[in-house]
């Protein structure tokens, strides 16, 4: 996540549209009292907020008031972990076109406040000796329909979504590391320490979708993106991708979305068609992310 | 029992209330322990400041020393359940001297390992979220729930039979603080020596050992699910409950017998706890050795012959790699071979079993490490894209000092229990003795 320089006059525009967009505010933990900057006060402590679409600004303290929060973290809470109702997400990974560029793994941890030895999603270099064949495999959450961190975790601190996502909700975390046993994808990371850019991210409110700010001592992985999904924007990493790697959508519309070519196509002709495949479907954990074969068949 | 025949009650008395109380030596023990202890305590508390980053841990490897320890504490504890209990509800009558201090490790050990979990917890802070949040369906809650059962059950299991001791502490201990004196008398409940009296305790004390068998057995089968309910291979195995309990016993017959050791040398026991029991300790643990031997070959042998995809990585690092050394020291000098030598008498007399009885502990220990740790090394997708050291776990010295905290802790609970109360129980060696008589 890039830090804006916002200047005086592009602040301004951006604290009148927090203020038009109502019940969207609610994404912040503080609420503006008015749109103007009160000189009297002085403006000489800022704070940090995070913009609907994710930006970081410094907005002065000023002009911002506390709100009586429960409320509304209850709101997002609830949000968060109730998911959206009609839908269930899915992602194909079309192996044969990774080339290794990594630009998912670079967006993904900047959006997840990630440090470069964590990953939500992990671009591995497969061998498969059988057939003599290397290839790229990025590998986010399986955000599997029977999922073992679900079925292990004491506290639903880890929980399944009506809409299939998996999150984790790390204001309950307790950090007992039990999800990452159970997980045979390895879809897990930790924060062992004080996360990336703690003092940045100090007084942000919580983001259940974003699972930002990062927190010592719990645990984080892949959101399949939430936070963007509500919003009807692909995720971070498939929008990233430069070779069209990725497809994203709604099973129960049966369409998928590239995240390069923005082209969609129907779910199911392209799993059909191209051979896909779940990871270790032996398990019975019942992915949500499907593969295509890293070579074409026939090709 | 045959040199306590001739003695007489109130000598019998002397002898063993002869260790309840506050020597130089004991002090001096006290005192060290409880030195050594607020140093390992720094290195919780830093753990604390810094999160669980002072460890050796990584998003591969998450379970470390912490959890094989929390493991071996709670198959320690479940030595109370087998001598206390299953022998004693069997009618076997040697095991009376013994019994209390089997019940006092099964505490002390049950006690900390409850503690031990805490400082594996990233968040020790949201500790009540379980009470808060628990779900039902998660073995941790099980576990919580059955450990706490146990503590209160073996806390109850070694108060029963005490209180008549209590009575005799009150009024036949000297050189002990009064508020102390006072402690024994509000503890003994009134107790007046009366039959009716003696016939409740038996009653009740019946009815816990009964008790205590199905939730000592749950405690460790639930501890072995914590691996064994997940998709890994390796842990992914239908034997891990009776695997973990036949370990347990040797495990915890080897603590008993270091126990009786150091009780008898340095409480001048040696007419209660004699070479006799020694020697009955040492066959009971060739007999569990045997069972836990079994289950080992069962373990790794069919696996190792199948190789499936996933198992064949870890058990081949396990057998011949990364972790053989340790593996073959384990199989071999932990267990094997002290069973063996454990077969010729002489071997059973009270010093040598004890010298086995330590290597057995030691063993016991690192078999609970190779059980939790090489598993996650080798997980189905490689480990990739994570600094080198992610590969292997090192515990670092944080994680070694808190863990060396938590056994500086059984062995303070120990000692301050059996400094508080004699550790035979003296009223069921007279009730023996006039049996015999
Ligand atoms: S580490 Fe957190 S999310 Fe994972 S099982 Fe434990 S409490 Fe649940």
């Amino acid at each position: 996540m890039e830090n804006d320089p916002d200047s005086k006059s592009s602040r301004r525009s951006f604290l009148q549209k927090l203020g038009f967009s109502g019940a969207g505010v609610l994404s912040a933990p503080l609420v503006l009292s008015s749109c103007q900057n009160n000189p009297d006060k002085g403006g000489a402590s800022t704070l940090k907020v995070l913009t609907q679409d994710n930006h970081l600004v410094e907005i002065d303290s000023a002009s911002i008031r506390p709100v009586a929060d429960k409320a509304e973290r209850e709101y997002l809470q609830k949000k968060g972990r109730e998911g959206m109702p009609g839908k269930k997400f899915v992602m194909v990974i079309d192996l044969s076109r990774c080339k290794n560029e990594r630009a998912c793994m670079k967006s993904c941890q900047n959006a997840h406040q990630l440090k470069p030895e964590q990953h939500h999603i992990n671009v591995l270099e497969m061998h498969d000796e059988a057939n003599g064949l290397s290839y790229y495999m990025p590998k986010p959450c399986q955000h599997c329909d029977n999922p073992p961190c679900v079925s292990v975790c004491p506290v639903d601190a880890t929980f399944k979504r009506q809409d299939g996502i998996v999150l984790v909700d790390n204001e309950r975390c307790i950090g007992c590391r039990f999800c990452i046993a159970a997980c045979p994808y390895s879809a897990r990371t930790f924060n062992w320490t004080e996360p990336r850019d703690a003092e940045k991210y100090k007084d942000i409110s919580y983001n259940m979708e974003l699972n930002v700010p990062q927190k010592k001592g719990t645990v984080t992985k892949c959101a399949f993106s939430a936070d963007r999904v509500r919003k009807g924007q692909l995720p971070y990493c498939v929008s990233a991708c430069p070779n069209g790697v990725y497809y994203f959508g709604d099973a129960n519309e049966d369409l998928v979305t590239n995240g390069t070519t923005r082209e969609t196509v129907r779910l199911s002709s392209l799993l059909k068609d191209n051979f896909a495949y779940t990871l270790m479907p032996e398990l019975g954990t019942k992915p949500s992310v499907y593969y295509l074969p890293p070579r074409k068949p026939g090709a | 029992m045959e040199s306590l025949k001739k003695k007489e009650s109130a000598r019998i008395d002397s002898e063993l209330l002869a260790h309840v109380n506050w020597s130089r030596s004991s002090k001096i023990w006290i005192a060290f322990l409880l030195l050594v202890f607020a140093v390992c305590l720094y290195y919780y508390i830093q753990q604390i400041k810094n999160g669980l980053g002072v460890t050796g841990l990584n998003d591969f490897i998450s379970w470390g020393i912490y959890i094989s320890n929390f493991v071996f504490f709670v198959a320690a504890s479940l030595i109370g359940m087998l001598i206390s209990s299953v022998l004693g509800l069997a009618g076997v009558k040697w095991i009376k001297p013994i019994s209390r201090i089997a019940e006092i490790l099964a505490v002390a050990f049950a006690l900390v390992a409850g503690l031990v979990i805490i400082t594996d917890m990233g968040r020790p802070d949201r500790l009540h979220h379980i009470l808060l949040f628990g779900r039902i369906q998660s073995p941790i809650v099980w576990d919580i729930s059955v450990v706490i059962t146990y503590v209160m059950l073996s806390l109850l299991l070694l108060y029963l039979p005490l209180i008549p001791d209590l009575n005799v502490c009150k009024d036949k201990c000297c050189g002990i603080p009064a508020f102390q004196r006072k402690i024994y008398k509000v503890l003994s409940l009134g107790w007046t020596h009366t039959p009716e009296q003696y016939q409740l305790i038996k009653k009740f004390t019946r009815i816990l050992m009964v008790l205590i068998i199905p939730v000592a057995l749950a405690i460790h089968t639930v501890t072995s699910w914590l691996f064994a309910l997940t998709l890994r291979a390796g842990w992914d195995s239908p034997i891990f409950g009776p695997y973990f309990v036949s370990g347990a016993f040797v495990t915890g017959s080897a603590a008993v017998i270091i126990a009786m050791y150091f009780y008898r040398r340095n409480f001048g026991l040696k007419d209660y706890i004699t070479e006799e029991h020694f020697d009955k300790m040492g066959k009971l643990l060739v007999l569990v050795a045997l069972v836990y031997v079994y289950f080992n070959i069962n373990e790794i042998l069919v696996p190792a012959f199948k190789l499936k995809s996933g198992e064949a990585e870890h058990l081949s690092s396990m057998l011949t790699g990364h972790d053989s050394l340790m593996f073959w020291m384990v199989q071999i000098g932990g267990l094997i071979l002290p069973f063996l030598l454990l077969l010729i008498k002489r071997m059973r007399r009270p010093l040598p079993v004890t010298i086995i009885s330590v290597v057995i502990l030691l063993g016991a220990w690192f078999k609970r490490y190779l059980i939790v740790v090489p598993i996650q090394q080798h997980p189905y997708l490689p480990i990739q894209n994570v600094p080198e050291e992610f590969m292997y776990y090192r515990p670092t010295l944080a994680e070694i000092a808190i863990t060396c905290g938590s056994f500086v802790l059984v062995l303070l609970i120990v000692t301050i229990l059996s400094k508080l109360f004699p550790v035979v129980s003296i009223w069921e060696i007279k009730e023996e003795l006039d049996h015999e008589n």
